[in-house]
């Protein structure tokens, strides 16, 4: 099956330093792929050059098929892409908002009337349809962005931090949405900055000084983490930083009333006897997402 | 407020629009409106017949030959003299000062005088009559004090007056007022709001920092950019367009001063009011341009104005300081309490509204 | 420990509500924040927290009650209040047009600092936010992780024993996260009580106490971990859909 995106060896520099170096992907329909890494590692550089924005100096990108430098305007119905700042008009109400957009896209009055309804139901607007743009919850104004963009039902959704900024509760409420997208047989691609939504993706590649460092599904990466890692409960910060201070390379992160020590699996039993000595009992935590990212970020790549 | 003052600095010296919007454009319009005019129209003949004789009458003589502009070449002693006297092209328009003159004025009424024009040469004769009743004007200001809206001495033009004929002289010094309020109401309309914008009003309003302190704070600055612009346009106009200097250059300065701040203050205004930088821009212009150009005396004498225009004329900065700085340089008066006085008036008004509205708008 | 009210409060609110129109953004809001505390304030967008971190910083008055900080009445002392407290908004409040130094002079000089004293303050911070070689760079052209510890030392600059930080790390990238709340955990082990909001429910993990704000009203106040053993819920993210979901 042609893939829905399809990227080789992607590269872009900016005033001849390299922000994306030899980036490769493909992504099925039906397909979620996360792309996460610190800022100016790249991830926006990528997605616009993925949707013909920014033409790139080297690789390819393929859109089912299609080469987006070549094709660009048989490409353009195909991908929907919400940029990190999504401007709506706030002046215009949700409704006008989704009209001009399906304007954009030259629909015909059916099909805007009932992808109107279809995207207002979706996305639990349609209490809010004559709500100005501007009065909305950051929550809603991301939903009435995604409502925008897909009004002219892309295949390939393309998504620059789409929650940043956004509480709790409607990153969820939106990331439940994402998935029905999914499932719905579109193939989505997004970048985020939060290790919870990096969970919910099906691949994820990290991005770092414009190269993947680390790739896989999310479980294969938190448990390819090579080092260990020691949790401590309610031990005095103070007193365990100097007691480590004899392991090289041992690091200490405090988590409110928790210390997690993060060690190499040959100083675990050292470091494990040592806070015994100091009536300490270190019980091992399980790594996740975020460490790897930590490790990967540091040390470059996720190998020991 | 130094810190505050400062930082304003350093705002403008990393901008360099803004810094071309405050030297340049001044500069430009200047010349360019200085060049668009007419010059060869200086000294223009004109004849007297004052009827009255006495101290009052010589007086609105010595004033109106006071500019340098127009020359009294001729006492007439009859009416039936200005005939023949635009006829030999001897004097371009006489000045009539009937019987009674000083009479009237006594009892504080209005005295009219009349202005006879010839018809002949339209231009030149409208650009007469334009200054005549410029001078006369004048002469109200400084002899007759306290007149109020409606001055007791009065000309009633009888010509059309084209204002594209009006020489550099005059034109100049009144192109200061107009250019003046609207290059300081547009440097100080964004300063408010793009710190709004910006998210720093939050961050500077969690100091201990006074709203009297910030606002201050932020008007010297541009002060200094406001001064440095009028002694620009000042030594264009006296350079370039030879504009005299018949009065005193610290009481220009020193009115000058005064002029900017009440400008700049309007512009602080602008932005505690408004939400965006282009809306802030937008309304600096519409409300400083079109009424110092139109309604000032500037191109159209206020005495020529239906009486709410000349309402509206009041209520705005550069009519008052385009008398004063008219009076200075052509006129040679230095001393314009009442213009002065007005415009301090405006200054601590529209200052004072600037931070009270600034105050309460922390609330949304 | 630096002192801070004879009880001990770093935060106190009572009763403190405010109203836009009809519109109760915070309603009748009661904390208790000790000094020296790192308390998470937590709930969704439009829940009211920055209204009311905007009232406690003297940024907005409340329309109902009072609040104390350091001791101090917002009412009748905003003035000292706001020398008491360091701000940070999501905002980040920096001039981009300025360099770093000059950013942090500016403030400074708000603060009343005089000159030298700014100077050494500035290369203090400048040292632990590790930003030293950024002084001279044009704040608008630094990464934003740069642009947040800038912030930091902006609301460090005079010392305040309370720090209130509004959504300090949004946007901002999980490595530049960590490296922040190393900062926060620093400066409150000196003593200063932080006041922080946040998004990331990760971070609420790392606060002493948190409360959870629901439409102008706190739902839930504790320990991460008493809360989450009284709610049964597996981590914060659980808790707080928990606690905000009807």
């Amino acid at each position: 099956m042609t893939p829905v995106l399809d990227i080789r060896s992607l590269a872009r520099a900016w005033d001849g330093k390299p922000a994306l170096r030899d980036l490769s992907l493909t992504l099925q329909a039906g397909g979620m792929l996360g792309l996460i890494g610190p800022d100016g590692a790249g991830k926006t550089t990528a997605m616009r050059m993925a949707c013909g924005l920014l033409r790139p100096d080297g690789g390819e990108v393929r859109v089912l098929g299609l080469d987006v430098q070549r094709d660009g305007a048989a490409i353009r119905p195909l991908i929907g892409y919400m940029p990190q700042r999504f401007s709506l008009y706030p002046d215009l109400s949700v409704d006008e908002n989704l009209r001009f957009f399906s304007e954009l896209h030259g629909l015909s009055r059916d099909q805007r009337q009932q992808r109107r309804e279809r995207l207002l139901a979706f996305s639990r607007l349609e209490p809010f349809t004559r709500r100005r743009a501007g009065a909305l919850s950051g929550g809603m104004k991301q939903k009435l962005a995604l409502a925008c963009t897909l009004i002219h039902e892309p295949r390939l959704l393309i998504l620059d931090e789409p929650t940043t900024g956004v509480d709790p509760v409607s990153r969820q409420e939106f990331w439940d949405l994402l998935g029905d997208l999914a499932r719905g047989g579109m193939a989505l691609w997004v970048s985020t900055p939060y290790m919870d939504e990096a969970e919910r993706c099906g691949h994820i590649q990290l991005l770092h000084q414009g190269q993947v460092i680390a790739e896989g599904r999310p479980a294969e990466l938190s448990a390819s983490f090579p080092r260990r890692i020691l949790r401590l409960e309610g031990a005095d910060p103070q007193a365990v930083r100097q007691l480590v201070q004899a392991f090289a390379g041992v690091v200490l992160h405090r988590f409110g009333h928790s210390l997690h020590l993060v060690c190499d699996p040959d100083q675990e039993e050292g470091l494990r006897l040592a806070l015994r000595q100091a009536n300490l009992e270190a019980k091992p935590q399980p790594p996740t997402l975020e460490d790897a990212f930590f490790h990967a970020v540091a040390h470059g790549s996720l190998a020991a | 407020m130094l810190a505050v003052a400062a930082k304003e600095f350093l705002h403008i010296l990393r901008d360099p629009r803004t810094l071309a919007v405050a030297l340049v454009m001044p500069l430009a319009m200047v010349l360019l409106y200085g060049y668009a005019i007419d010059m060869e129209l200086r000294a223009l003949p004109i004849a007297v017949l004052d009827e009255e004789g006495g101290v009052r009458s010589r007086q609105l003589v010595e004033d109106v030959q006071s500019s340098g502009f127009i020359q009294v070449v001729e006492r007439l002693s009859s009416r039936e003299q200005i005939e023949p006297g635009f006829r030999h092209n001897r004097f371009l328009a006489a000045l009539v000062i009937p019987a009674g003159h000083a009479r009237r004025l006594g009892q504080g009424r209005e005295a009219p005088v009349q202005v006879v024009v010839d018809g002949a040469d339209g231009s030149t004769a409208a650009t007469v009559g334009a200054y005549l009743e410029q001078a006369i004007a004048l002469h109200n200001g400084r002899r007759l004090p306290g007149a109020g809206l409606k001055p007791p001495l009065r000309v009633e033009p009888r010509t059309w007056f084209n204002p594209q004929r009006v020489s550099a002289h005059f034109i100049v010094p009144g192109l200061t007022a107009v250019v003046m309020i609207m290059v300081c109401a547009l440097l100080t309309s964004i300063s408010i709001v793009r710190e709004r914008e910006t998210g720093t009003l939050e961050q500077v309003l969690t100091a201990p920092v006074q709203a009297r302190e910030l606002i201050l704070g932020k008007l010297q600055p541009y002060l200094l950019i406001g001064a440095l612009d009028t002694a620009v346009i000042f030594f264009v106009g006296r350079v370039v367009f030879q504009v005299p200097m018949n009065g005193s250059w610290l009481a220009l300065a020193g009115y000058s001063l005064l002029y900017i701040w009440v400008a700049l203050a309007m512009g602080l205004l602008i932005s505690a009011l408004v939400r965006t930088q282009q809306v802030a821009m937008m309304i600096a212009l519409v409300v400083t341009l079109l009424p110092a150009l139109l309604l000032s005396g500037f191109i159209f004498s206020h005495a020529s104005m239906p009486l709410p225009l000349q309402v509206v004329g009041h209520l705005i900065p550069a009519t008052w300081y385009l008398r004063i700085v008219r009076g200075v340089m052509l006129a040679g008066v230095n001393a314009w309490p009442r213009e002065a006085l007005v415009l301090a008036g405006m200054g601590v008004a529209i200052t004072g509204l600037a931070l009270k509205r600034f105050q309460k708008r922390l609330d949304d | 420990m630096r002192p801070t009210t004879e009880s001990g409060l770093a935060v106190r609110a009572h009763h403190l509500s405010r109203r836009f129109g009809d519109f109760t953004a915070v309603d009748s809001l009661d904390l208790d924040v000790e000094a020296g505390e790192i308390f998470g304030f937590l709930g969704a967008n439009g829940a009211g927290k920055t209204t009311a971190i905007r009232m406690l910083c003297g940024l907005l008055a409340p329309s109902a009650g009072e609040a104390w900080v350091d001791g101090l009445p917002i009412s009748t002392h905003g003035e000292a209040v706001k020398r008491r407290i360091g701000y940070m908004s999501q905002r980040f409040g920096l001039y981009d047009d300025l360099r770093v130094g000059e950013n942090l002079e500016f403030y400074g000089g708000i603060y009343g600092l005089d000159s030298a004293a700014i100077k050494a303050r500035r290369g203090e911070l400048l040292e632990r936010l590790d930003l030293s070689q950024a002084l001279d760079r044009p704040t608008g052209s630094l990464p934003l992780g740069y642009k947040q510890r800038l912030a930091l030392g902006v609301a460090l600059l005079h010392r305040p024993p309370i720090l209130f930080l509004d959504e300090p790390t949004g946007g901002v990238d999980p490595v530049a996260r960590r490296a922040f709340w190393d900062l926060i955990y620093e400066v409150a082990a000196e003593g200063t009580t932080v006041f922080v909001t946040t998004h990331y429910m990760d971070e609420a993990e790392y606060c002493g106490r948190v409360s959870i704000m629901v439409a102008g009203r706190i739902q839930a106040l504790g320990t991460p971990a008493s809360l989450k053993a009284e709610h049964g819920a597996r981590d914060m993210q659980d808790l707080f859909l928990k606690v905000v979901g009807t």
